[in-house]
């Protein structure tokens, strides 16, 4: 019985054909965009730009194709450590880097 | 039809309750674990790279301009297809649809060759125009252009070993698939590939700005 609650748990929170399509034409849109954006000079602002559309793609394919999003809590404490302990190297080499130069 | 694959189900599930122990859960945690380890990797040629650009910056610049970028939107096209291909696998066979998932599999394969096919055109033109790492002419450039390709070489090269292990363990388990060892009611071999697939292709979500959108 509980056998069958689960299954029908996991049928709830799949994602459907035409739902994974569309994330896939909006990923592609998102390339368009920062290869278009590419083309115009922003100056200092241009890795800040790029950076900020490739997050909103991985955040997409995080959630969507890899299903983060229904994930159970111990996966997304897991990738929030990860997370955390890159932004946290990443934030004192930038002290360093960005002081130096 | 209905009946046959309810006993099967049932058959299958008694017989692997009895003599293996299944822990999807489990092998879906240690597989972000290792994807964890992938990141901290590859974060680390990141932080590299990002220390080296803002020394560097004009060269970095310089040296860009020399990249193909309409090869780079294709790959990131093509890796992104090959996402989708995945993650369509993946439901078509939790739906029963063992051949659709096949030719889903196979697609995600051949997303992955595409993506060899290119990147072996694009490092052929790059060698024949003498820019290599340790090449005499590449040596006779500024400083800063030297890392970046020595950057460019070392991090899509690595991406680029992931993309062939991909092809091995995709290719490894469609043959399961095949074989019924991976099924609709066992299938946390074929979840877990997936989203080793779709790391390959966040990581180039990454890498395709860095090195291809600098100008």
């Amino acid at each position: 019985m509980s056998n069958h609650n689960e299954h029908a748990e996991e049928h709830k929170h799949t994602i459907g054909y035409g739902t994974y399509t569309i994330i896939w034409f909006a990923l592609l849109a998102l390339t368009a965009v920062t290869v278009a954006v590419a083309g115009i000079n922003l100056g200092e602002y241009t890795l800040f730009v790029a950076m900020v559309v490739a997050a909103i793609k991985a955040m997409i394919v995080i959630n969507v194709f890899m299903h983060i999003k229904f994930d159970d809590l111990i996966v997304k404490w897991l990738l929030g450590f990860c997370g955390f302990i890159f932004a946290v190297m990443f934030l004192f080499l930038a002290f360093d880097v960005l002081l130096r130069y | 039809m209905s009946n046959s694959i309810d006993l099967h189900e049932h058959s299958a599930h008694s017989h692997g309750g009895a003599h293996h122990h299944r822990d999807d859960l489990g092998a879906k945690i240690g597989m972000w674990l290792f994807l964890f380890t992938e990141v901290i990797l590859f974060g680390g040629l990141f932080l590299l790279y990002f220390s080296y650009r803002v020394k560097y910056s004009h060269d970095f610049h310089l040296a860009a301009k020399e990249l193909n970028v309409v090869v780079g939107t294709l790959n990131t096209g093509i890796l992104l297809t090959s996402s989708l291909t995945m993650a369509l696998s993946i439901l078509a066979l939790t739906k029963r649809q063992k051949t659709l998932s096949l030719v889903f599999l196979g697609a995600t394969i051949a997303c992955a060759f595409g993506f060899l096919y290119n990147k072996y055109f694009e490092w052929g033109a790059k060698i024949h125009h003498g820019i290599y790492p340790g090449s005499e002419k590449l040596a006779e450039r500024e400083h800063g252009e030297v890392v970046f390709f020595g950057l460019y070489y070392s991090m899509t090269g690595l991406h680029t070993f992931h993309v062939i292990v991909g092809i091995i363990f995709l290719t490894f388990f469609g043959i399961q698939i095949i074989r019924d060892k991976i099924r609709f009611d066992y299938y946390s071999k074929l979840e877990n590939v997936g989203l080793y697939w779709h790391l390959v292709d966040l990581i180039w979500i990454f890498l395709f700005p860095l090195f291809y959108l600098l100008h």
